[in-house]
């Protein structure tokens, strides 16, 4: 018997599947098992509805505007925000980088993140409320006349995405900008280039591939947004976002194949979002941009 | 050698930052101060500062059980990720086969995609199978996350070992078990302490997974805050801003040490490097 099994394991062996490789198993069972299972059986009850056709879910959805209104609610905050997150956050961290106490700010804009978009609405809720600090300060500069409504509304919502969005694109941009050889810089500026220009024609071209992931990763996460719409804002109104729809349908009406078929539709917009920027991110460089050490 | 207008621009820069730190910190000042007031109501501080609200949110919201729920949760899926996710992740790191591209893409797939899509469908299979409302089921789906998460973080930590340390305890006819409790988890005590720290913090403050496959009886402080701010008006908003100040620090105390193992950066920049 062993004379029989020995060959066999060293051909294994020789393609790189041995004992140890074996280790992956267990991790890798467990996501297939929780993650991808699951998410096929979503997918496939999404097409056997409590009534109607095997489209029933999908036909219901959309032909309810206050269903299938979720869809452009949500956009309509998610798109916002991640693009002004990005946007805020290339200037940020091209001054940042050269900063020496670049810990200190990095841990502060890590703690938005850590606590969660709960804390942040519960604190947003008093901060940004009619007595709130914000609205007072605001007074006292004489900036407005009374307080504005910033809470139970759309503004209440964005403002908790970008505390909590923000830091996220923020720390992401840096990692990459960091990882830019300064030799590059330097010769550009030796050959008399301007910050302005450095930045154009040196830095952006070699992070757009990365803002790309940036955006993609920062908009799947807003778009999914789901305590602080329904705390922050107004869930049956202008903030009724699409993953508030579809724990209604679980734990409301106790419609799983509804709700699967919500989750499924907010997937194919996600990744229908993330797969058009990628596809544009492919027409620009995308080797390495360390130097050295690569 | 600057313009003025790029003396400008970075003024403007810098500004914006220190708007954005102030306000967050004025959040969460907010937040801290409510908990200890007694009526606050128009004015910039409390009339008065208290300790009461502690005690009755401790009351109110049963917050010993709910701690002990949360704490119990967190350490299994704590343990389970790094008993699952440091092999896996040592097999990613030491061995080329073919298809592990597609094993990598595997396990970025829950860190990509977020919690409340994949979780809607996780939770109706819980259901089916009984698990979902006990504590096993919390367990089980904030693991789908986190065993992940610990494989990616941990591949560049068990990349750092120089590959000879582990042939010469093979050479003294170490099995792969006896490596890993005499050579490589000695060394990547570092590494897997980060990455425990990390699962800790995201499983304490993981809403989403939480909120869908819990129970009563297995809410974590998280869901408990969401829920008692939902059905606010009942309570004293004080008291609420009382169990968020305990969930702040239940969450903080991780962070705090997990940050002397790994910069900040690194906590969200791991997953993208992975990813592109």
């Amino acid at each position: 018997m062993s004379t029989s099994s020995r060959p066999r394991r060293r051909t294994l062996a020789d393609r790189g599947i041995d004992g140890v490789t074996l280790l992956v198993l267990p991790a890798a069972l467990f996501v297939v098992l929780l993650f991808v299972y699951p998410f096929v059986y979503g997918l496939l009850l999404s097409f056997a509805p409590k009534e109607g056709g095997w489209l029933g879910n999908y036909t219901k959805f959309f032909s309810d505007p206050y269903m299938y209104g979720t869809i452009w609610l949500t956009l309509r905050l998610a798109l916002p925000v991640t693009l002004l997150n990005i946007a805020l956050s290339v200037p940020v961290a091209m001054q940042v980088r050269h900063m020496r106490r670049q810990r200190l700010l990095t841990t502060i804009l890590v703690l938005p993140i850590t606590l969660g978009t709960v804390l942040v609405a519960e604190g947003l809720l008093n901060y940004l409320g009619p007595q709130g600090w914000l609205n007072r300060t605001l007074i006292l500069f004489g900036l407005i006349d009374r307080p504005i409504r910033l809470v139970h509304n759309y503004w209440g919502v964005f403002i908790s995405l970008v505390i909590t969005g923000f830091p996220f694109t923020f720390l992401l941009t840096l990692s990459m900008i960091s990882g830019i050889d300064p030799a590059l810089e330097q010769a550009a500026a030796t050959l008399g280039a301007r910050a302005r220009s450095r930045f154009r024609h040196i830095v952006l071209p070699l992070i757009v591939p990365g803002l790309a992931v940036t955006f993609c990763l920062a908009f799947v996460d807003a778009f999914s947004v789901f305590p602080s719409a329904v705390m922050l804002g107004a869930p049956a109104g202008e903030t009724r976002v699409i993953s508030f729809a579809a724990a209604q349908a679980a734990f409301e009406q106790y419609d799983y194949s509804y709700a699967s078929a919500i989750a499924m539709i907010m997937a194919v917009v996600q990744f229908g979002f993330v797969g058009l920027v990628l596809a544009g991110r492919g027409l620009f460089y995308t080797g390495p941009a360390g130097g050295g050490k690569g | 050698m600057e313009s003025a207008l790029e003396r400008l621009w970075r003024t403007l820069v810098w500004a914006f930052v220190i708007f954005f730190v102030v306000n967050v910190l004025a959040m969460i000042a907010t937040v801290v101060i409510n908990s200890f007031g007694t009526r606050w109501l128009s004015s910039w501080l409390p009339a008065a500062f208290t300790l009461r609200w502690y005690a009755s949110a401790w009351k109110e919201f049963q917050l010993g059980d709910v701690l002990l729920v949360t704490f119990q949760i967190a350490g299994a899926v704590v343990l389970l990720s790094a008993l699952i996710g440091v092999p896996a992740a040592y097999a990613l790191a030491r061995r080329d086969f073919p298809g592990k591209p597609l094993v990598i893409v595997l396990f970025l797939l829950p860190l990509l995609v977020p919690p409340i899509t994949f979780g809607i469908p996780l939770a109706t299979v819980l259901y089916k199978v009984g698990l979902a409302g006990t504590m096993w089921g919390v367990i089980v789906a904030n693991l789908v996350p986190t065993v992940p998460f610990t494989v990616i973080l941990m591949i560049p930590f068990i990349e750092q070992i120089d590959p000879k340390v582990e042939a010469a305890a093979r050479v003294f006819g170490a099995g792969t078990g006896r490596l890993f409790i005499h050579v490589l988890v000695p060394l990547l005590v570092p590494g897997i302490l980060a990455a425990t720290l990390l699962a800790m913090v995201r499983t304490v403050s993981m809403f989403e997974l939480t909120f869908l496959t819990a129970g009563p009886s297995s809410q974590t402080l998280v869901v408990a805050l969401y829920y008692s701010v939902f059905a606010a008006g009942v309570r004293a908003g004080q008291s609420i801003d009382a169990m968020a100040v305990i969930y702040m620090l239940s969450t903080l105390i991780w962070l705090i040490v997990a940050l002397r193992f790994v910069n900040p950066t690194q906590i969200v920049a791991r997953v993208k490097k992975a990813a592109v």
